[in-house]
């Protein structure tokens, strides 16, 4: 489906993808750069560090899909498991 | 004796919403759109045209019954309620049965019948009038895993509603009140009251109902599904147990394990269910907390959750509409034909993740800073992992793996007209409490002292978010969507339960087995034994002669006078 990468949706073609790449990464840069004039008035000391939002919401989420996949090996059952003889 | 004083001009809203339920039922199908569309709106209307206070009072038992008692927030909820009645029968408007639409509007009445209900007892009626209508309009969806679906769902709430029973009975015969009023755990009554409460709240451990059942709804039966049950059961916390501590650990587990199961999920629609257990987390760790910005945090999150909720519901609901699929597999590149769908589903992705603009950032925030200002340094830590898991699995990988990812290579149109305009309605609502805050705040019962749009609280926020998303792209690969599900709580009662009962019969046949065997060989020639002498060829049933009888009667009488008595 869409082999010809001119008929492909805008969003999908490789220029595209490549300059949404870029500016995500610009965005994620600004965000932790502008803590340099914005003083986050921290709550408890260590959330006023530098980027410690951006570090905590990276790490935290990494975190959380190791956890799922850890709890996947032990609750994840084929699709018809209740439908065969429900 | 039942004495019912109704006062002038007051028009109950859940009866104009009971109404409208009942004709949607009985009118012909031309006429039912406009019943449709005008019932909530009129509930609306009744909603704010009902003064602070009792407005209908009567007797049951000597007990004062309360059927209306309105307060701010006590109309914060039923607003949203019945705004979500609308949109869900602007949604449903010409695709779903008039069985379904009836049981929902049923289902929604009853929601703003508890809003108002003033006293414990009225509370009941309509908790169970709501587990009811919900129940139908599970079975609604009108295949045989919704309607198995729907008879587990049926039972759980039953069951819940007799613990929420117990506890009100206890209460009542401890304290001689029906009152609605703020209970202190410490009788096993509050705590059946607590559980009965929390059962509708899917608070684990029997939270799986909300996955179980919600999923096997029709795409607009589990819009009205998403808004009402878990939300009244929010509005009852924070009437009844305000400031409960237990509610926090409570929320923070409800958070995590909605977290956890929604990014093992490949059903679409069960992503949304964990999700709603995950939101609800957070409404309790508000009402646990218990401050006034806590309270007005739970109580405008949960205002902003059946909006973004009910959006996310309805484009997952359009999707499988036009698709007929739910899985993540088989789904993928849908923006490309579906652009409304596929931009309103953003836009409640965005709201659930509490981004800046939306509505979710306005109301969440206010939780967390309750926990700062109280110096819970855990929870709010916790919420704040929380606030990246929440766009982790919902507002990122909801939209990714269903309108973009892999080219599935369908390419369906946007759903209906008013399936549109319904899912346009909610998103114009949720980015429009999220531009104008007052809006919102303004309904809340506390008097807000919060400032949501500063630069710290904008800035930190779109770290925390942006970051999640960049975690969500690193860790891609070990998220890859399998052909499975997840066992739950619910596998308790679907395997395990009827596995015990299984072993118990084959245990019971064994030993009904081993005693026939038994009998066979020992038991019946035992018993012949026994019996013998007394057939008809035995020796006690034989015919004795009149001789032999007077020679013992003589040997008798002769063993008397030896050994008898002396005179």
């Amino acid at each position: 489906m869409n082999a010809d990468p001119d008929q492909r949706h805008w969003l999908l073609r490789p220029g595209t993808l490549r300059l949404l790449c870029w500016l995500g990464a610009s965005v994620l840069a600004i965000t932790v750069l502008a803590q340099l004039w914005v003083d986050l008035h921290a709550e408890f000391g260590v959330d006023g560090w530098f980027g410690f939002n951006a570090g905590f919401g990276f790490l935290s989420c990494v975190l959380m899909v190791l956890v799922a996949k850890v709890l996947g090996y032990f609750v994840k059952r084929p699709q018809k498991f209740y439908r065969h003889d429900d | 004796m039942i004495d019912l004083a109704l006062p002038p001009l007051c028009l109950p809203p859940a009866l104009v919403l009971f109404t409208g339920a009942l004709l949607i039922a009985l009118v012909r199908p031309a006429i039912r759109p406009l019943i449709l569309l005008l019932a909530p709106l009129l509930t609306l209307w009744a909603v704010w045209n009902l003064g602070d206070g009792v407005s209908w009072q009567t007797q049951f038992l000597g007990h004062p019954i309360e059927l209306i008692e309105a307060d701010r927030l006590r109309r914060l909820f039923a607003t949203v309620f019945a705004l979500m009645a609308f949109a869900g029968g602007l949604f449903a408007l010409r695709q779903a049965s008039r069985f379904e639409l009836s049981a929902a509007y049923a289902y929604a009445a009853s929601a703003v019948a508890v809003c108002f209900a003033g006293d414990l007892i009225s509370l009941f009626v309509f908790w169970e009038l709501m587990a009811l209508f919900s129940t139908l309009v599970v079975a609604a969806g009108n295949h045989p895993a919704a309607r198995q679906a729907a008879v587990r769902y049926g039972v759980l709430h039953l069951f819940g509603g007799v613990v929420m029973m117990l506890g009100i009975v206890g209460i009542m015969g401890q304290t001689g009140s029906v009152d609605i009023r703020a209970i202190a755990l410490d009788s096993v009554a509050a705590w059946l009251l607590l559980t009965g409460v929390l059962i509708n709240a899917a608070a684990p451990p029997l939270s799986a109902w909300i996955a179980d059942a919600y999923p096997e709804a029709s795409p607009s039966g589990s819009v009205f599904l998403s808004a009402f049950t878990t939300k009244a059961a929010v509005l009852a916390l924070i009437l009844l147990f305000p400031g409960a501590g237990v509610l926090i650990p409570i929320g923070i587990a409800m958070i995590f394990y909605g977290i956890l199961y929604a990014l093992l999920e490949n059903d679409i629609r069960r992503i949304l269910a964990y999700s709603i257990v995950n939101q609800v987390g957070f409404m309790l760790v508000g009402v646990g907390i218990g401050t006034e910005l806590a309270i007005d945090g739970a109580a405008a999150h949960a205002f902003a959750h059946i909006l973004y909720k009910g959006l996310l519901f309805m484009s997952a609901g359009a999707v499988i509409f036009q698709t007929g699929k739910r899985q993540c597999t088989d789904l993928g590149g849908l923006f490309q034909s579906m652009p409304v769908t596929a931009i309103c589903g953003i836009v409640g992705a965005l709201a659930i993740s509490a981004f800046p603009l939306t509505s979710g950032f306005i109301a969440k925030s206010m939780i967390s800073q309750s926990a700062a200002n109280q110096h819970l340094a855990l929870v709010w830590t916790l919420l704040t992992a929380a606030s990246a898991g929440v766009f982790l699995h919902a507002g990122i990988k909801f939209p990714w793996f269903v309108f973009f990812q892999k080219d599935s290579g369908l390419r369906p149109a946007d759903p209906p007209w008013n399936m549109q305009a319904a899912m346009l309605l909610l998103a114009a609502a949720c980015i429009g409490l999220g531009v104008f805050p007052g809006l919102l705040y303004g309904l809340l019962p506390y008097p807000v002292d919060y400032l949501p749009y500063t630069a710290a609280h904008v800035l930190s926020q779109l770290q925390l978010l942006l970051f999640a998303g960049l975690a969500f792209f690193v860790m891609l690969p070990w998220m890859q969507r399998t052909l499975t599900i997840s066992l739950d709580f619910d596998w308790c009662y679907r395997r395990l339960i009827p596995a015990i009962a299984a072993q118990v019969e084959s245990g019971w046949d064994w030993i009904k087995q081993r005693f026939d065997a038994f009998w066979q060989s020992y038991g019946a020639r035992a018993l012949d034994w026994v019996l013998d002498p007394h057939r008809s060829r035995g020796w006690l049933a034989r015919t004795w002669p009149t001789g032999s009888m007077a020679l013992w009667v003589v040997a008798l009488l002769v063993l008397v006078i030896w050994f008898g008595p002396a005179q």
